[in-house]
């Protein structure tokens, strides 16, 4: 479990999170949502402990981040895996080679070992032939598949996700929107998912967070956020016709 | 205030690179790679430029000798003693700080751009490490490029001399073994192997530590390159000054 109280961050004279307090249980999808600009990307990076943040606390399992030593940090950050927007796949090594990174970093198993685990994440993510392809070679729904390979390889207990979606078509996006749901519930992880995709806020969003100009608007799930008549949730999920008819739908049959 | 911060950063960064290393077994690829694009790699384009420099150097000094009182082996003394003491160890350097430090500087900001190095910090890695040891090792190899740099050189000028027509053979070999100092080779090492630390660390600092998008890892690549040639010549300055004064 992940618990925030109070998070405050800034740049320069800019504010970005005016105090956010929250919590991302276990074994569930969390969503992170908001218009962009709302410092979800921010509030990411702080929870992963690239940003410093000026106040506030973040937990992981009770542990203050920000006063743990140096090793414990780095054991804690060994229990995280990432999927950034861009995939951010290192592009002088093979898919394969980005998969086993990881592993070769943080475990001391044998090659053939690694090489095992290797093929298993690939095959869990539906890429059991793209070992040798460099990132370059991949599409961008494949490089998010190798990321989240990547991310989950070496068994996180947390698995964060900075717009897994963005720039993918619809019917990929839905691909890696049910294989984060499934990994989650899979391994029992705490996910944290930052998205601007309702396609994921209905689909995957057990629990929704909603940030509007750094501070938390609103909190649900993709049942409540049918019934929500919070103003601003409304104006950014039901901004287009075909989720307000979507949410009209639900709500006649609901009754 | 800029300047000093940036400053203090480049040294915590010079700290840094020593700090939690990166397994061997990781390492070791990342420093075999790195040697064979900044050393390996930049031969071609050094033995290419000491030769024709060499020659250049010898057939200047053979037109300005309008004396006849001055000694034929002047040639390949003045030559040796250009290559040696300035042209290779420094004036290399200034190239390299164009092609290798412009390297280092936009393949790390590539990967700043790209997420790759907030990747490897998500990951508990020391990026710093894990990015700029490989480099700093790699070119502790330096030496061995200004060697040949100095070699090629004195023989590009042997071959513009003689068959340019410019002296003979005898006398340009005399004049390269004339008064031979080997203070002046140490000197020259001396500073190949602090410009090789700049060569490293300055690039490396610029691409670790830029901010923006692809047009900023040109311009990350630009100011790295004018700061490392400014660094290179300052330091050629103080260590001439410190071992030859």
């Amino acid at each position: 479990m992940i618990e925030v109280k109070d998070l405050k961050k800034s740049f320069g004279d800019t504010q970005i999170l005016k105090g956010i307090t929250t919590s991302f249980e276990k074994g569930k999808t969390n969503l992170v949502i908001g218009q962009s600009g709302s410092g979800k990307t921010v509030f990411l990076k702080c929870l992963l402990g690239l940003f410093e943040y000026e106040s506030g606390s973040i937990s992981y399992e009770g542990k203050n981040f920000s006063k743990l030593s140096r090793n414990e940090k780095t054991n804690l950050r060994s229990e995280m895996g990432m999927v950034f927007q861009g995939s951010a796949l290192f592009d002088s090594m093979t898919i394969a080679e980005n998969v086993m990174f990881p592993l070769r970093m943080f475990t001391k198993q044998s090659k053939s070992e690694m090489e095992d685990r290797v093929d298993e994440v690939l095959k869990r993510v539906n890429l059991d032939d793209a070992h040798k392809k460099m990132p370059s070679e991949a599409s961008g729904g494949m490089q998010k598949r190798v990321a989240i390979a990547r991310a989950i390889v070496n068994r996180p207990k947390y698995l964060f996700c900075d717009e897994p979606n963005s720039g993918l078509d619809p019917k990929t996006a839905i691909v890696i929107d049910n294989l984060i749901q499934e990994i989650t519930d899979e391994f029992n992880i705490t996910t944290v998912v930052n998205t601007h995709d309702m396609n994921s806020v209905m689909e995957i969003g057990e629990k929704i967070v909603f940030l509007k100009n750094g501070l938390l608007e609103w909190e649900g799930s993709s049942e409540t956020i049918f019934r929500t008549d919070n103003e601003a949730v409304t104006n950014f999920v039901y901004s287009s016709e075909l989720f307000r008819k979507v949410r009209k739908m639900y709500l006649e049959e609901s009754e | 205030m800029k300047y000093l911060h940036n400053i203090g950063t480049y040294f915590i960064m010079i700290k840094d690179i020593f700090r939690r290393p990166t397994k061997w077994s990781v390492m070791k690829p990342l420093i075999l790679k790195d040697i064979d694009d900044l050393i390996i790699g930049s031969l071609g384009i050094v033995a290419f430029i000491s030769f024709f420099v060499g020659g250049v150097v010898a057939i200047q000094t053979s037109l300005n000798m309008t004396s006849p009182l001055m000694p034929k082996y002047l040639v390949g003394f003045a030559t040796r003693q250009s290559i040696i003491l300035e042209f290779a160890p420094t004036f290399i350097s200034i190239i390299m700080a164009g092609k290798v430090g412009s390297f280092i500087t936009s393949s790390i900001g590539t990967m700043r751009v790209t997420e790759q190095i907030d990747a490897l910090e998500v990951m508990g890695i020391n990026a710093i490490n894990y990015l700029v040891f490989p480099k700093f090792i790699a070119l502790t190899l330096y030496p061995f490029v200004i060697s040949i740099a100095m070699f090629l050189g004195i023989l590009g000028g042997l071959m513009a001399c003689v068959y340019g027509g410019y002296g003979t053979m005898e006398d340009y070999v005399e004049g390269v073994q004339l008064d031979f100092i080997p203070f002046h080779f140490i000197y020259a090492f001396i500073k190949t192997f602090v410009f090789a630390f700049l060569l490293a660390t300055i690039p490396s600092y610029y691409g670790y530590f830029m901010e923006g998008g692809a047009l900023e890892v040109g311009k990350a690549s630009t100011t790295s390159f004018v700061w490392t040639s400014v660094m290179i010549i300052l330091v050629n300055f103080l260590l001439t000054s410190i071992l030859l004064g």
